[in-house]
């Protein structure tokens, strides 16, 4: 039984107080040659270190008081050993006294080298020592000098100290002493190759010592299981634990023998140690040796025996984690695999895959309490191992992610977060692997693993796929991937149940659907055909989307078509013979109906925008009549749903920009348009701003290109118009602010005027100008309150007309006349 | 030496995914002194990247921008210089050298960045220059066809300035630039 805390600290000051209390009389007896005295004080002395009181570790503070190993340091050999072998008695671990051990052997050696005493004789010698257990660890240290002498056959030597070793039957003194013949012997082994060598087949002769000490070892460290009360089980464990390489040493030292090639492994290693792993019965135990030989032996060798060890698994303890385990031994696998090519056919040819697919598979059916995790966590290592050695076999990854599917389904939606991690790591792989979307879209368990995922993870996952398409920058090509992509992502899409929460955070929201809007931009195929295809189905499933979707992803999708017409619009006419259903006229029908979706959000003011792009690229094709109903719309838009003054003001400078670019019009019908225009820019909120949209309007009547445009007359009407608004404005302010106006919205107006001067519009004379030119003068010097930005305008304006005028030739003639 | 980026009608992500990486990997904090944006970014997250490459950024409002409250237009001085920044739809017609001209005159600078068409100009006229970055990502134009990505970096050196206009063409970067020098007067350039 093992004491606590302060019990243990004065069982420690009594003992080292009885060392220094010996040690005084064994010194004094030493000093004077007294070798019967100084045995017997060092007896009495080291017998402090028999208690079984102190635990391992406090036990190593006792014999950590370096002057113990001094007293050690006596000029008697044998004292000296006697010495030391009295502190084997307890229950400690102390490399150091192995060390000292080591000193004593050379001792041994340089005795029988130089004759005083032959290697048999100490033998014999030793095994006379009364307490057992320094009886034997004396054994071990004269056996090693008595091997290095090859006096005898290191195989006599070896299997002669293993079952000596018997004799101590207390779990961790037979640990710590077998521990002590392992290391010794270690180098010492009959192997191929080693001058330890005898006759034919001593490699058995190694591999029997070792395996036997192993053997050994693994039972005393069970047992230790056992000893003591139930309630000090888990402390009992941890002491296990510290102890385990002790046992695993022994795996070790197998691994490290030449002799043992790959068909001595498999035939005789690896089922003798199975056997013992299986038969002892211990998960401890079991748990760190699977561990073991996994981590020590080489990977080939793993791999032809795959079936063998994967054959122990379903034999060890329930409660063992084989996952982990199982695990381990995979991702070492796919490290082996993507350590060389060379190394892929040898997968192939032991079936790997199925093996390890069929071994989890049967783990997973054994263990029926295992958690979802725990399952999904072999699936993704398999995974990672599919993908590394078998990147072609598509058909092993859907078989896993098949698999997978069936684990999960029968189950309500997982809510582990764990768990749900490790799908997203599962699905994942795939994509990281093949840096390719469509790969994964070609796997039809993908998504059906997905669809067990709740709405949360799902979008997650959702998200990582749209990424992985960007980072790669993907072209997903036809409608079918489009619509398989559609489907995978569809939480994103639209809301996938009724009781989508309606809290989701704002920013994420955004984020997520400016993604999507990305993505569309990466569904492309130059084939016009293929790509309305495209275009169809990307519709279809964002128009389910929703009020709060359609603003992101409706104008990705429009000028993904305005692209397509243009692109028509390139290649000439008809294609005799083929019924082509590519059309720029069937693209803005689509577009229409789209951009119409708009209103339910609403979002009346990027409708308006997207219809008069519709109206441009209509006009681009030639067709008057689409041309002229986009406009209408955006009339309409900007009639009964554009509220706000400010966005009027955007909107009106829109729709004059778009119409002052139209030229499939008829009269007729730019007639209307135009006249509604200029109608609606006088009737904006601010005079200022009217006056702005009405000299806007002026560049409807003058379009500066060959077939333009070119009435004069109605340029005129506009720019006095916009000139009476001005002057309103400044009465208005006059009366209500008492101060000037907005002057320079004159001087804005005269630049206009220049403008259709330099034209060449006949209305426009230099007179005209001249008047504009002297009003503006006047109105700046009745200004009581001057605008700098005003003063500067206009003479920049004058410095301009100057520059013109000093241009000479038709410009100067032009502007001779104008006096500054 | 100062540099200034003019960079604008980007239409992320309503009329493209991304910055080209190759202007990407160009573009990197802590080299460029000012940014003069045109507009039609359009989403916070461009707003943001740009603001990482240099602290002094200005936006003007596209017609797309989802924040409503860029202005319409602004002025600053770099140096010796005055320069003006606006989107360009609302000078109407588009593109038209000569309207823009007269806004040149009522803001009184030395230089005009202006957007709108996507497409790459570089303009000398009697009160100064207009510059237009063109679009950075390409994107698609009813005013232009083929637009390639461009974007433009000023030097602005005393009474000098270099401009680099960087143009993405079928796939290398391309690189022209042009010079212009102001007059040591205290009024515009002539």
């Amino acid at each position: 039984m093992l004491p606590h805390g302060d019990d243990e600290e004065k069982w420690l000051a009594e003992g080292i107080a009885g060392i220094q209390h010996n040690a005084f009389y064994m010194h004094r007896a030493l000093d004077s040659n007294d070798l019967k005295d100084a045995l017997r004080y060092s007896v009495q002395m080291l017998s402090e270190l028999r208690t079984s009181l102190l635990s391992p570790h406090k036990y190593y503070e006792l014999c950590e008081l370096g002057y113990l190993f001094d007293l050690a340091c006596s000029e008697c050999c044998l004292c000296r050993s006697w010495i030391l072998m009295c502190f084997f008695s307890g229950d400690w671990e102390d490399m150091r006294a192995f060390d000292e051990l080591r000193k004593m052997e050379m001792f041994f050696r340089e005795e029988t080298a130089r004759g005083t005493i032959s290697v048999i004789e100490l033998y014999e010698l030793v095994q006379h020592a009364g307490n057992i257990l320094p009886r034997l660890y004396l054994l071990c240290t004269v056996g090693s000098v008595y091997i290095k002498s090859k006096e005898a056959p290191a195989k006599d030597v070896l299997k002669d100290l293993v079952e000596m070793c018997r004799g101590i039957q207390h779990p961790v003194r037979g640990l710590f002493l077998r521990s002590y013949l392992c290391q010794i012997s270690r180098d010492k082994l009959p192997d191929i190759g080693s001058e330890y060598e005898g006759d034919a087949d001593t490699v058995s002769h190694a591999i029997e010592f070792v395996i036997q000490n192993f053997t050994e070892m693994n039972k005393l460290w069970v047992r230790m299981q056992h000893q003591g009360p139930t309630r000090e089980k888990d402390k009992r464990e941890k002491e296990r634990s510290q102890l385990r390489d002790l046992v695993g040493k022994n795996l070790h030292v197998l691994s490290q023998i030449e002799g043992v090639d790959l068909d001595i492994y498999k035939e005789t290693v690896l089922p003798r140690v199975l056997e013992q792993v299986v038969n002892c019965k211990d998960e401890l135990a079991q748990h760190y040796l699977m561990d073991c030989i996994i981590q020590v032996f080489p990977d080939e060798y793993h791999l032809q025996t795959l079936e063998t060890l994967l054959g122990a698994f379903p034999q060890l303890q329930p409660t063992v984690d084989i996952k982990t385990v199982l695990s381990q031994l995979m991702d070492r696998l796919s490290i082996y695999a993507a350590s060389s090519i060379e190394v892929l056919p040898e997968f192939l040819q032991v079936e790997a895959f199925s093996k390890l697919s069929n071994a989890i598979g049967k783990v997973i059916e054994a263990q029926v309490d295992m958690p979802v995790v725990g399952a999904i966590t072999l699936y993704v290592s398999l995974l990672t191992f599919t993908l590394r050695v078998h990147p072609d076999r598509l058909d092993y990854v859907d078989q896993v992610l098949g698999a997978c599917v069936k684990k999960l389904s029968g189950r309500a939606k997982l809510e582990d977060s764990r768990a749900t991690k490790q799908i997203v790591a599962l699905l994942s792989a795939p994509l990281e692997k093949y840096n390719d979307i469509v790969t994964a879209l070609k796997l039809p368990n993908y998504p059906r693993v997905m669809d067990h995922l709740d709405n949360g993870t799902n979008k997650v996952m959702a998200v990582v796929i749209i990424q992985s398409i960007m980072k790669n920058t993907t072209c997903i090509s036809t409608a079918d991937k489009v619509e398989a992509l559609f489907e995978l992502i569809k939480g994103l899409i639209r809301d996938v149940d009724e009781t989508q929460d309606d809290e989701i955070d704002e920013e994420d929201f955004k984020e997520e659907q400016n993604s999507v809007a990305r993505l569309i931009h990466m569904l492309h195929n130059d084939d016009p055909e293929e790509m309305l295809k495209i275009i169809c189905t990307v519709r279809k499933h964002i128009i389910l989307g929703g009020p709060k979707r359609l603003p992101f992803t409706v104008p990705p999708l429009v000028f993904s078509a305005l692209k397509l017409v243009r692109h028509l619009q390139g290649q000439d006419g008809d294609v005799i013979g083929e019924e082509i259903s590519a059309t720029p006229k069937k693209i803005f029908q689509i577009l229409h109906q789209t951009i119409e979706a708009l209103l339910s959000v609403p979002s009346p003011e990027l409708a308006l925008r997207l219809y008069l792009q519709c109206a441009e690229a209509a006009n681009d094709c030639d067709l008057e009549p689409v041309a002229y109903e986009f406009f209408t719309q955006a009339f309409i838009l900007y009639e009964e749903e554009v509220a706000d003054s400010k966005a009027q003001v955007t909107a009106i400078h829109l729709i004059i920009g778009t119409l002052q670019r139209m030229n499939v019009f008829g009269v007729e019908n730019r007639d209307t348009l135009t006249h509604k225009a200029t109608g609606y820019s006088a009737k904006l909120l601010k005079k200022p701003d009217q006056c702005r949209a009405v000299y806007a309007c002026s560049h409807l009547f003058w379009v500066d290109e060959q077939d333009g445009i070119k009435d004069g007359e109605r340029v005129l009407l506009c720019l006095k118009r916009a000139l009476r608004i001005a002057n309103a404005a400044q009465q208005m302010a006059n009366v209500t602010r008492g101060s000037s106006g907005p002057v320079v919205l004159f001087i804005e107006i005269l630049n206009k005027y220049l403008y259709f001067f330099e034209k060449g519009n006949p209305q426009v004379t230099s007179s005209v100008l001249q008047g504009l030119i002297e009003l503006i003068k006047t109105e700046m010097q009745t200004d009581g309150s001057s605008d700098p930005s005003a003063d500067a305008f206009f003479a920049s304006t004058l410095r301009y007309i100057q520059f013109q005028k000093q241009k000479g030739g038709a410009m100067g003639e032009k502007y001779d006349p104008i006096k500054i | 030496m100062v540099l200034v980026l003019a960079i604008g009608d980007l239409h992320i992500p309503h009329r493209a995914p991304d910055l080209p990486a190759k202007f990407k990997s160009m573009l990197v904090p802590g080299k460029i002194q000012h940014i003069l944006c045109t507009g039609n970014l359009c989403i916070k997250e461009v707003h943001d990247y740009l603001k990482s490459l240099s602290p002094d950024l200005h936006i003007t409002r596209g017609e797309y921008d989802e924040d409503v409250r860029y202005p319409e237009n602004k002025t600053l001085s770099i140096g010796q210089f005055k320069l003006g920044l606006c989107h360009g739809h609302q000078i109407v017609p588009w593109g038209d050298l000569d309207s823009l001209a007269m806004l040149q005159r009522q803001l009184d600078i030395d230089i005009l960045v202006t957007g709108h068409t996507h497409q790459f100009k570089a303009y000398k006229h009697e009160g100064g220059v207009i510059i237009n970055p063109g679009s950075a990502t390409g994107a698609y134009s009813s005013i232009t066809y083929d637009v390639n990505p461009s974007f433009v970096l000023m030097d602005i050196d005393g009474l000098r300035v270099v401009v680099y206009v960087y143009e993405l063409i079928d796939g290398e970067v391309k690189v022209d630039k042009i010079d212009f020098k102001k007059t040591a007067t205290t009024q515009s350039a002539h």
